[in-house]
């Protein structure tokens, strides 16, 4: 079976160098998705990543292609300018729930609404995990961070933004899907939505962006296991995986 | 002949952009400078070439950052309010060294301030204004032409030397029309091997500001303030105006550079001997020329519009050798030339009195 080789074999998009990610973090898994797609899809050498302000600030390190750093929360906007003048070439961005959610929601919504033909990886994990585990907007309701010591309160904190509900009202985004890293099954659900938001942008079609509910377990304050479990239920709860545009027509409001 | 065209200052930047080969420009709406940005959505995309207006100037000056990334050249323009946006992303092109042209059409401030003409972003261009030790070109027209040539060059510079630069005008300058005569680029941008375009044949390339090993950031800053050094060596512009004999060396640039040359005729026919220094590139500034032709001046009057930004440049140039005096407006003033001749008549007087004491 093809889908196995990756288990004795390392992507040729991943490089070698161990990461610096917390046992159990799902960044790791991401990368490793992401660097699988771009080999199968052969587009390894026509692949520019933009990677984003907060845990996965090195990615640059770990992709084994062109790899550029973004200031936090400007992905969207930096992608643009490469996609822009590089039509040719595929063009991603890589971001945390702060980076694309918060400080970086305005760049996100433009991109998406002019239909940049870029794909964008979305890892939502309910923190910030690189400063030290703060609120962030897709912290679920009642959950404590470093900056919701009691829990975060709807009423003065907001409730969690729901990214792929948002960018569904948008007419412009191609395709818009999530997906939860909490099962072997959850995993491979994620490799097949990233292969399909990469070919999206590969036949010229326009955006795509895949929502990925990730585990951090050192700032969701629970053991890895659990973690898997609070992205599987607490998280998927909140946050419904579906695939919400498909070939550019809303499958699921 | 060449022939000349009758354009505004804000159009000439653009027209100059087009034809160095800006292959993308982004940009947001503000007053001064929409002209620029109105010419661009017009004549880049019939050129097959970008054209975006962004949702912000972040959103702008990261597009910039992208483009740049890509190895290709990249501009965007704003006023003083949109500028202040752009500085994080000016640091992050000079932190991963990245070749951009920034436009600033400067208006009052501070805050929202007006519309009209202003020279109180200086302190903010050559000092930095971003986060961390890095500095930017400087270039300031003050013709029309000078709008044009001056835009070709700071395409040329920022890939020479791989850092952005930034033309420094202002709402007059950007508002006036004058004739311009056309020319084309002197050479071709440069190869760009460090460029992200797809790790085609090579090793990956990366594109980062972010050092964490030990030591790294302090070596990558050494490295910079070296290039730093490297560019105030060899890109200092200015110009000099009856300086030879003059009793009163006025230094000024853009507008009131303007205005300083209209006054050197109308003081020598009331037998005041002035002469004008204009620096052309405010960073690097031309410290050590305004030394040397200051030295045979009695005095120097620095005329600006701001509360005296430049004025600090040229007192830390003259090192106190030189008496050195200000005038200056603010919030969208502009000193006129009766102003200035009368500041010149008082020093005459004041430089008259000493001597006969
Ligand atoms: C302009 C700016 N503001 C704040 C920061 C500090 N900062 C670094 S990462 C980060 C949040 C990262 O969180 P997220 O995007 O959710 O990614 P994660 O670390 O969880 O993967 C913040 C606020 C910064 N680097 N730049
Ligand atoms: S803090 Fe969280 S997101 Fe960051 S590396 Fe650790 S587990 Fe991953």
């Amino acid at each position: 079976m093809k889908k196995d080789i990756y288990i004795r074999r390392r992507p040729k998009s991943l490089t070698s160098v161990p990461t610096h990610y917390c046992a159990g973090c799902g960044h790791g898994i991401v990368h490793r998705l992401i660097a699988e797609v771009v080999d199968e899809l052969g587009i390894r050498e026509k692949t520019i990543g933009i990677a984003p302000v907060g845990c996965a600030v090195l990615a640059y390190f770990y992709f084994n292609f062109d790899v550029t750093e973004a200031a936090h929360g400007r992905c969207a906007a930096v992608a643009t300018g490469i996609k822009r003048v590089l039509p040719d070439r595929i063009v991603f961005s890589y971001q945390g729930d702060g980076d694309l959610a918060a400080i970086g929601l305005a760049e996100t919504l433009h991109a998406a609404n002019r239909g940049e033909n870029i794909t964008v990886v979305f890892v939502n994990n309910t923190v910030y995990g690189m400063t030290g585990g703060q609120m962030a907007p897709t912290t679920l309701t009642g959950q404590k961070t470093a900056t919701s010591p009691c829990g975060r309160d709807p009423v003065t904190m907001g409730p969690p933004l729901r990214m792929c509900e948002l960018l569904n009202t948008l007419d412009r985004p191609y395709h818009i899907e999530r997906v939860a890293l909490d099962s072997p099954a959850g995993v491979r659900k994620a490799k097949a939505a990233l292969l399909k938001a990469f070919r999206v942008q590969l036949e010229n079609k326009g955006y795509s962006f895949v929502e990925i509910l990730a585990s951090c377990p050192t700032h969701q304050r629970v053991n890895p296991a659990q973690a898997l479990k609070f992205v599987g239920e607490q998280m998927a709860a909140e946050f419904p995986p579906a695939v919400f545009r498909e070939e550019g027509r809303v499958a699921h409001a | 002949m060449r022939e000349r065209i009758l354009m505004m200052g804000n159009e000439a930047i653009a027209e100059a952009a087009i034809r160095a080969g800006c292959d993308a420009y982004y940009g947001y709406p503000i007053t001064p400078q929409n002209e620029i940005g109105n010419y661009m959505a017009r004549h880049m995309p019939e050129r097959g070439r970008v054209f975006v207006q962004a949702e912000s100037e972040l959103a702008a000056i990261n597009m910039v950052f992208g483009t740049a990334v890509a190895g290709k050249r990249a501009m965007t323009s704003s006023s003083s309010p949109g500028v202040s946006l752009k500085q994080e992303g000016i640091s992050y092109l000079a932190g991963a060294e990245l070749p951009a042209v920034i436009v600033n059409v400067q208006r009052g401030g501070p805050g929202l301030g007006n519309i009209a003409p202003s020279q109180s972003d200086y302190f903010q261009a050559v000092k930095g204004g971003g986060h961390g030790d890095y500095h930017q070109i400087v270039l300031a027209p003050d013709s029309v032409q000078e709008m044009y040539d001056l835009t070709m060059l700071a395409f040329e510079l920022a890939d020479r030397y791989r850092n952005p630069v930034m033309i420094l005008a202002d709402g007059r300058l950007g508002q006036m029309m004058e004739p311009v005569v056309f020319h084309e680029p002197r050479s071709s941008p440069p190869p760009k091997p460090w460029a992200l375009t797809g790790a085609k044949g090579r090793k990956p390339n990366m594109i980062r500001s972010l050092l964490l090993g030990e030591g790294e950031l302090e070596r990558h800053n050494l490295r910079l303030q070296k290039k730093y050094a490297r560019i105030c060596r060899a890109e200092q512009r200015w110009e000099e105006r009856n300086t030879a004999d003059c009793d009163i060396l006025m230094v000024a640039y853009g507008t009131c550079a303007r205005i300083a040359k209209g006054c050197i005729a109308s003081a020598a026919t009331v037998g005041i001997m002035a002469g004008l220094f204009r620096p052309i590139t405010l960073w690097p500034f031309p410290s050590e020329p305004l030394r040397r032709v200051a030295s045979s001046a009695k005095c120097v009057l620095v005329i600006e519009m701001s509360a005296g930004q430049m004025l600090e440049d040229v007192r830390l140039a003259l090192g106190g050798s030189t008496p050195t005096h200000f005038i200056g407006r603010m919030g969208g003033g502009v000193p006129d030339e009766d102003a200035v001749l009368q500041k010149l008549r008082s020093l005459v007087r004041s430089l008259r009195k000493r001597k006969s004491l």
